[in-house]
């Protein structure tokens, strides 16, 4: 589904990737660990499109479409999500409008019929209830004065409604307590399904006691240098990312 | 030495006939503001209040006085939901009692042309319409106070509330040449009245007319008022506005001002806060495009103890559009216990678009509560990607933050019906919207 081979990009003049190679397939959870400044941030922005990041070799295939030459919004609409690790505060954007734009924007590239506002509120009623976000947050301002676990939990909200193919979470426990952290995970594990896959990107080994990950990677130094199942999150829980240093190998690609 | 020769427009505007009233002191008022308009000319640069408007091109036109012929408008184009009361139209500055109802109107409200009310009982009229204009700047209201023959007379009784908004309709359409024409309003509400207004200017085909409106808002003590324009002007208009307030004692007044249409718009709100505890809410936006030129120019005064007022003002501007806001607000000495705010915030879409904004805050009073702010900026980029990041287009998602960062001006006006009217129109003469 997502074939990532030798990304290297850069951001304001500085090399934060160089030569990332990852290869996720339908259906799988995999998690990309990494120290501060391992370039985990910059992954998931490089993929769903924001300026700035300047990609100057290797490619990103999804579906087997080339993914870096397509808008945000025609990644969006191919099936790519990336949950922020600080979503944006829009004031005057109602979060219901701006959810039902987003839907039939997407739909209407994709050549489906667009929703009307009644059944729109049927699919957001159903997801509401899986997601367990009072239907009081789709009445305000996108993000606007949400907690830090309003706004995550909202992030995942829109997952739910748009039901990408791809989601890409990044650091979506960071600000968050153990409660809020639980309702986060239990939101994500009910969109797990065999066709969706997750990139979840974490500096903690935490979250992933939620959400139990097919594969895990390390990142260091804007590549991939070590990957695993799930047990190497737990050794990076015991021994820290200096033993990777030490004992990982560059490793190819994540299965 | 002999004077320099006026400019075209000067003398354009001199070719016309001044209204005869037959009223001595507003005849004579009338001739008193014309020479002041003739001698001291359009202003420039050098005058403050003219900084960043310049009447260079205007100054070489010429407008032929009035509009002789009655034309066609269609009177459903006027309409706006939930407005269905009483209503003036004026159509290139002449009263149109066929598009008019006024003929049914509810009780404690007075309202006629102002040609008509001078006929009857100019008196009334005197302390409005004798006026001498002296600042320097002044052009535009000394031209309306020799010129304007018509306009509206409204007056609400003590204690009366009529239902209805009332609605005043200005009209601009397509004549033989560019044509100019001169509109007064005067309004009083009595103590404890409480009204909505609908100031609405719209255009009936492209038309480069020049127009000034002069309105006075008298408000008696415990005075309520609730006034929206609607500046739809047509393309190529220029339009020149005063509005002048006075609140007496625990009077309250909320504008909402939407200024959209015209090529120069000018618009000066002066408000003087008299008796104790008076309070003025002033909402606006101006949605520029095109070589659009839109300048507001607000005084606020707070002349009284325990007096309020609250501006919030939004500036779009596209392309090679201008927009200028001046927002001076002064506590005089004894408005003790006063409180004023100002949020003035400007969205540039266009490197070519320019907005000037000066707020300015004068304090001579003690125990008062002052805030004002204004910003000059752009569309926020995080935003833009995170909605672009959900599948909008960037065109739609530009549009909607447009759209958002004006959405405080109407956020308040209590009625839904017209409400939601004006933020569809406002969306769609933002970039990215319909029209």
């Amino acid at each position: 589904m997502l074939k990532i081979e030798n990304l290297h990009a850069r951001v304001e003049g500085k090399d934060i990737l160089k030569g990332l190679t990852l290869a996720v397939n339908a259906g799988e959870v995999h998690a990309i660990m990494g120290p501060n400044g391992a370039g985990k941030s910059t992954l998931g922005n490089v993929l769903a499109g924001r300026e700035g990041y300047e990609v100057t070799a290797g490619s990103v295939t999804f579906d087997g479409v080339d993914l870096l030459a397509l808008e945000p919004e025609e990644r969006a609409a191919a099936g790519v999500f990336l949950a922020f690790q600080y979503p944006v505060e829009i004031p005057g954007v109602n979060n219901t409008y701006f959810l039902r734009a987003a839907l039939n924007a997407q739909r209407k590239a994709r050549g489906e019929p667009e929703l009307d506002s009644m059944q729109f509120l049927k699919l957001v009623r159903e997801k509401l209830k899986v997601m367990r976000i009072s239907d009081e947050l789709l009445h305000r301002a996108v993000n606007e004065g949400f907690s830090g676990g309003e706004k995550k939990r909202n992030e995942i909200f829109q997952m739910a409604v748009l039901e990408p193919k791809l989601a890409i979470l990044d650091e979506t426990d960071s600000g968050l307590d153990i409660d809020a952290l639980k309702q986060v995970a239990e939101g994500v594990n009910a969109l797990r399904s065999p066709e969706r896959s997750f990139l979840v990107v974490t500096h903690y080994q935490r979250l992933l006691d939620y959400i139990v990950p097919d594969f895990v990677h390390v990142l260091a130094d804007g590549r991939i240098v070590e990957s695993g199942d799930k047990s190497l999150a737990l050794k990076l829980e015991a021994h820290g990312y200096a033993w990777v240093a030490e004992h990982g190998e560059p490793a190819g690609a994540g299965a | 030495m002999s004077q320099p020769s006026p400019s075209p427009f000067v003398a354009s505007q001199l070719a016309a006939a001044l209204p005869q009233s037959g009223v001595a002191w507003l005849d004579a008022a009338r001739r008193e503001n014309l020479d002041a308009f003739v001698a001291a000319g359009l202003p420039d640069a050098r005058t403050e209040a003219w900084k960043y408007t310049a009447l260079r091109a205007l100054a070489q036109r010429s407008y032929a006085a009035g509009d002789a012929q009655a034309r066609a408008v269609d009177p459903a184009a006027l309409a706006l939901p939930g407005v269905a009361g009483p209503r003036l139209v004026f159509v290139n500055g002449v009263y149109r009692a066929d598009l008019s109802r006024a003929d049914a109107l509810p009780a404690g409200v007075s309202l006629q042309p102002l040609a008509r009310a001078l006929r009857t009982e100019a008196e009334p009229l005197r302390f409005a319409l004798a006026r001498r204009y002296r600042e320097d700047g002044d052009a535009f209201a000394r031209l309306n106070a020799a010129l304007a023959a018509d306009g509206a007379v409204l007056r609400v009784a003590p204690g009366a509330a009529p239902a209805q908004p009332v609605h005043l309709v200005f009209v601009g359409a397509p004549a033989e040449g560019d044509v100019a024409w001169h509109v007064r309003n005067v309004v009083e509400l009595g103590e404890g009245a409480a009204l909505t207004l609908v100031e609405h200017h719209l255009a009936s085909g492209a038309q480069a007319h020049f127009a000034t409106l002069a309105a006075d808002f008298v408000l008696r003590d415990g005075a309520r008022l609730r006034q929206l324009t609607v500046q739809d002007a047509a393309e190529g208009a220029t339009l020149v506005r005063h509005t002048g307030l006075q609140l007496g004692a625990r009077a309250a007044a909320r504008l909402h001002v939407l200024e959209l249409g015209g090529s120069l718009v000018r618009h000066d709100l002066r408000a003087l806060l008299a008796g104790d505890g008076a309070r003025l809410d002033t909402r606006g936006v101006f949605a520029l495009r095109g070589r659009q030129h839109a300048d507001t120019q607000m005084a606020i005064r707070h002349q009284a103890r325990g007096t309020a007022s609250d501006s919030v003002w939004r500036g779009v501007a596209d392309q090679r559009a201008r927009g200028v806001f001046r927002g001076a607000i002064v506590v005089a000495p004894g408005a003790d216990g006063s409180d004023a705010a100002l949020s003035n915030k400007n969205l540039l879409l266009s490197a070519q678009a320019e907005i000037d904004t000066k707020p300015e805050l004068e304090i001579y009073a003690d125990e008062v509560k002052a805030a004002h702010g204004a910003t000059v900026g752009q569309l926020d980029e995080r935003a833009l990607f995170y909605l672009r990041s959900r599948g909008i287009p960037q065109a739609q998602a530009r549009a909607m933050l447009t759209v958002a960062f004006c959405e405080a001006v109407l956020a308040d006006l209590d009625l839904p019906a017209l409400r939601e009217h004006l933020a569809a129109l406002l969306a769609a003469r933002l970039p990215g919207g319909a029209a």
